[in-house]
């Protein structure tokens, strides 16, 4: 965190204020101390203060881990500026940590001279001992590169909420809005919304909101009060573009995509899911939208969940199906039935860490593979990514587009880290929004050699290779599909060798007969020999390397991928015109492979598969590497 | 249920009372599709195509608003024979795909098509959930006890000791009683009829037509070619009056040319006894509408192993809301009225926003 120079200043209790250009805390604790909410609402204060944001939620796959101990770690890590920002910071520059545990699984990250603020209560020798604390970490010189407040935060709430009526239970778990309150003072942020997001989700329970809120204002008074602050931060509000914003996890932007792309389609919107991590939150979203007329089923599995959609789609709805990795392995052979119904189906794949159950609350981009190619048969679908928190909401909207306007299944990807993770959204206008507006098929759409009308399922838009949309319900248009293959034109089941071999054809052509805009290359000095390509997450670690590199002196372009099938029409071209490629994914190589093996390009591959991010500086030496080397 | 196989005509009250009607008279041509049929020779298929394409112009819905859904088997080559909507599916999930569109889509007639290896083994989780939920669905199980479509394996609706191309030294699995599972299963409308008789499959297809939720319907259905006469007790004139019960609402159950055989209350459920041996007034008196479902289960399991005292009929049709009229309520009740454009702008402008100048 800068701090500028010159930029002092006293204030009335004889605190310090300095001013930073960024700065990056780490909440951590037990994964029942609160930390997620601490971390949500810290945000919500920093978001309305007008500063850039990005944050990071990492917590463990059990809902309640065994207490006191590393696997139970929850943390929040939040990133915030008085400039535009890409990513939720690499190395927190302040740790909070709760307990013992929180302190030992994260201390590692902690660049030297990082500020630590301890619960001291909750360190005493067991807890210690839990962990493996044989010696007092205060001790035995292992935090001497930072700077180390010891806080009895469970003791000081305690007293702080004496006079109020509450049981001693619920007064030590207010302990976590003590520490908001302290950090909220620390970095002058305004603790009211706060005040009243408690009044209002406590609303029946009184005597709860009342508490929290005591310890809130007590960790603020603490702060102002107390010796061992002696200096209080400010971050100004950061020069974004004009606009009104929100904060915005992924999940959320995701759903609200959805539930516009049904507004601007005059659509009714069918969500068929099964409750899985980390997506169940877009259904649990969705379920509060019924008023547009989105309806969401709680399949009995992940196969009834798309099989609903694609039934819901087929009587005329924008079918959607959420889910994750394993989900999508279930769906595989319905989407093959999409496919061959040629039928608008949404799949959502919230990504997360495998094989199998892998690591379900930790994020991965592996599923690319599985998302291009993962079904029987010669079955191509357009695959779509999301690279921001915010992005979601657009990259629903269009995944929603092409399902519509080319009858086809459409892989939305997102992950781990977006669906958590937030960021201030400039708020679109409505006006600004793509119009989706498809039409049924109303009437016959062919004439026989005898001059009859008749209406043929197959018979294609000559420009979007799409069939018609015939709905059930419209008269005159009755026909039946299916997973037979179909001959071309009249749908009729159809084994005729050469027919099959032209279905196939023209399936794939229909996919890459799809409007993607050219692939987009940001490179403002304009002599870059290298290009760094991503696609999905990996947006923001990227940005902001090339922005570090920038700043050094260095060249280098920066492209990213929304379309991954098709894949856009420039992409070949962009591709040879750099020296070098370097493409970091978050799996062992996927978007390499198929760039090798489609456009015959060298690239460089960087991966990690951590669960985690790619910190901007770990990128910014991996393309440092390449640049040097042209 | 005799009225109603010559009534014509939907009766208010029932599952289509949001289904367009008919407005002319409709024939049994203008239900037969284009398609050449390609069921085997001598297929029970043909005699229920033949039943549903009758009966379709007696249930007076517009055409265009009656869609067939059916998985993977012989039986689901179903829909692409009736010049209505259809979808043919993939294997076992056509109760899924049906229930979304039954749910989206309220002024259709929905109708499954499936068969024993399709509903039983790789789509019984899905049969189970729409029965269930009571999704608006018809559910006809074409159960000919063996697979038909990859040539002759056993099925879960095989009897134990099957001799098939799978299990030459006889079937190990214990079969499933389609109708207990349904019934387990929680299912409102629960029926079993036979493909050689018209007459009755035609009311057991319009009661379960007019059910309002899932209706599932077992339909005994020979397959000719891998497993001739599984039903033959049941159909032979002289062994089938000893060995079928039919059930009529309101009507005393028996069996036999001269009622020879009784229905009565044993032990923890229902057994067949020689009527004479009998106070008439303990004949059970069959009432498909028993609230409690161990009654229907009763006469789900009296047949034996032998097929002797299977009952054919209606077994339960119970009142229950069903699934999509509960969702469609909440639709309702969720709307504002304010227009959609409105409402959005609304929605992205929730909870704590800023603007920056
Ligand atoms: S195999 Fe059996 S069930 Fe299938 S069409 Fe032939 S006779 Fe009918």
């Amino acid at each position: 965190m800068n701090e500028s120079a010159g930029s002092s200043a006293k204030q009335p209790g004889d605190k310090q204020i300095r001013q930073l250009d960024h700065v990056v805390i780490r909440f951590a604790g037990d994964s029942g101390d609160g930390m997620q909410l601490t971390g949500d609402r810290f945000t919500s204060e920093t978001a309305q203060l007008g500063n850039d944001l990005s944050t990071l939620p990492n917590f463990p796959a059990e809902i309640r881990a065994p207490a006191g101990t590393l696997p139970g770690v929850s943390s929040f890590q939040l990133h915030f500026a008085d400039h535009d920002i890409l990513t939720p910071g690499d190395e927190p520059d302040v740790l909070v940590a709760m307990n013992p545990a929180a302190l030992k699984a994260n201390v590692a990250d902690l660049p030297a001279g990082a500020t630590v603020i301890v619960n001291i209560d909750e360190f005493g020798k067991r807890p210690m001992a839990k962990v493996g604390y044989a010696v007092s970490p205060f001790e035995d010189g292992s935090l001497a590169d930072f700077t180390v407040h010891q806080v009895p935060l469970t003791s000081m709430t305690v007293t702080a909420l004496e006079e109020l009526d509450v049981a001693k239970r619920d007064a030590v778990r207010a302990k976590n809005m003590f520490a908001l309150g302290l950090i909220s003072w620390l970095y002058s942020r305004p603790v009211e919304s706060t005040i009243a997001f408690i009044e209002r989700k406590f609303a029946s329970r009184p005597e709860i909101a009342r508490a929290n809120v005591a310890a809130i204002k007590a960790g603020w008074a603490y702060g102002e009060t107390t010796e061992g602050f002696a200096v209080r931060y400010e971050v100004k509000p950061a020069k974004l573009p004009a606009g009104n914003y929100r904060n915005i996890t992924g999940n959320t932007a995701l759903a609200y995509g959805l539930v516009a792309a049904g507004v601007q389609a005059r659509l009714p919107v069918f969500l068929g899911a099964y409750p899985i991590t980390p997506a169940s939150d877009i259904l649990h979203e969705l379920s509060k939208h019924k008023r547009f007329g989105v309806t969401t089923f709680q399949a009995e599995d992940e196969i009834a969940a798309v099989g609903a959609a694609v039934g819901a789609s087929y009587g005329g709805a924008l079918g959607i199906t959420s889910t994750s990795g394993p989900g999508v392995a279930l769906k595989s052979e319905t989407i093959s039935l999409a496919v061959a119904l040629e039928l608008p189906l949404v799949v959502v794949d919230v990504q997360r860490a495998g094989p199998s159950t892998g690591l379900p609350t930790k994020t991965e981009q592996a599923d690319l593979n599985i998302a291009l190619f993962g079904r029987h048969g010669e079955a191509p679908v357009a695959v779509v990514a999301a690279s921001s928190p915010s992005d979601c909401f657009h990259a629903a909207i269009e995944a929603s587009r092409i399902a519509l306007k080319y009858r086809t299944p459409v892989i939305l990807l997102s992950d781990g880290y977006l669906a958590n993770g937030s960021e201030p959204w400039r708020l679109p206008e409505i006006s600004e929004l793509p119009d989706l507006q498809v039409s049924y098929a109303d009437g016959p759409n062919h004439t026989l050699p005898n001059g009859e009308e008749v209406f043929w399922p197959y018979k294609r838009d000559p420009e979007t290779l799409a069939r018609p949309w015939a709905i059930p319900g419209t008269a005159g248009l009755e026909h039946r599909i299916g997973g037979l293959e179909k001959k071309d034109g009249t749908g009729d089941i159809s084994y005729d060798p050469a027919n099959h071999d032209l279905m196939v054809r023209t399936r794939a052509a229909r996919i890459e007969a799809i409007d993607v805009p050219d692939l987009e290359v940001e490179d403002p000095d304009g002599d870059a020999r290298v290009l760094a390509l991503g696609w999905g997450s990996t947006y923001g670690p990227i940005g902001a390397a090339c922005r570090k590199l920038r700043a050094n002196g260095h060249s280098i372009a920066q492209a990213h991928l929304r379309h991954l099938a098709p894949m856009p029409a420039n992409l070949g071209a962009v591709l040879a015109s750099y020296d070098k490629v370097v493409i970091p994914e978050m799996n062992l190589g996927q978007l390499s492979q198929v760039l090798r093996a489609r456009f015959l390009v060298d690239v460089v591959g960087y991966q990690q598969v951590r669960g985690l991010p790619f910190t901007s500086t770990e990128l910014e030496s991996v393309f440092e590497e390449v640049v040097k080397n042209v | 249920m005799s009225e109603a196989i010559t009534e014509s005509g939907p009766r208010p009250g029932t599952a289509f009372d949001l289904v367009p009607k008919a407005t002319a008279p409709q024939t049994a041509k203008e239900f037969k599709s284009d398609q050449e049929v390609r069921w085997c020779p001598g297929c029970g298929d043909y005699a229920i195509l033949a039943a549903m394409q009758g009966f379709l112009p007696e249930l007076g819905l517009k055409r265009e608003n009656i869609c067939f859904v059916s998985g993977i088997g012989c039986s689901s080559r179903f829909p692409y024979y009736l010049d209505t909507y259809g979808m043919h599916s993939i294997h076992g999930r056509a109760p899924a795909i049906a229930t979304g569109l039954a749910v989206s889509r309220p002024d259709l007639s929905v109708w499954v098509v499936t068969g024993d290896g399709d509903a039983l083994s790789i789509g019984g989780n899905h049969l189970i959930h729409a029965l269930r939920r009571n999704v608006n669905l018809k559910i006809l199980l074409f159960n000919n006890r063996i697979y038909g479509l990859t040539k002759g394996q056993y099925s879960p609706t095989s009897e134990v000791g099957k001799l098939t191309k799978s299990t030459p030294m006889g079937s190990v699995d214990w079969p499933f009683n389609p109708l207990s599972l349904a019934l387990g299963a929680e299912a409102s409308f629960v029926a079993r009829t036979i493909d050689s008789d018209r007459k009755h499959l035609t009311s057991v297809l319009r009661a379960a037509a007019e059910h309002e939720g899932s209706a599932f319907v077992e339909i005994y259905q020979n397959c000719n070619i891998f497993n001739d006469g599984a039903f033959e007790v049941l159909k032979d004139p002289e062994s089938r009056d000893e060995a079928l019960i039919r059930l009529v609402h309101g009507e005393p159950i028996t069996m036999g040319k001269e009622a020879e055989w009784s229905v009565v209350r044993t032990g923890w459920g229902l057994g067949v006894v020689e009527s004479s041996t009998v106070d008439p007034a303990d004949v059970v008196v069959h009432d498909e509408t028993v609230a409690d479902p161990s009654y229907a289960f009763s006469l789900s399991r009296l047949p034996g192993l032998d097929l002797r005292h299977t009952p054919i009929g209606v077994l339960r049709s119970v009142k229950r809301p069903t699934y999509d009229s509960i969702v469609r309520d909440q639709l309702t009740e969720a709307s504002t009225g304010t227009e959609s454009g409105a409402e959005l702008e609304k929605l992205l402008h929730s909870g704590d926003t800023w603007t920056i100048l």
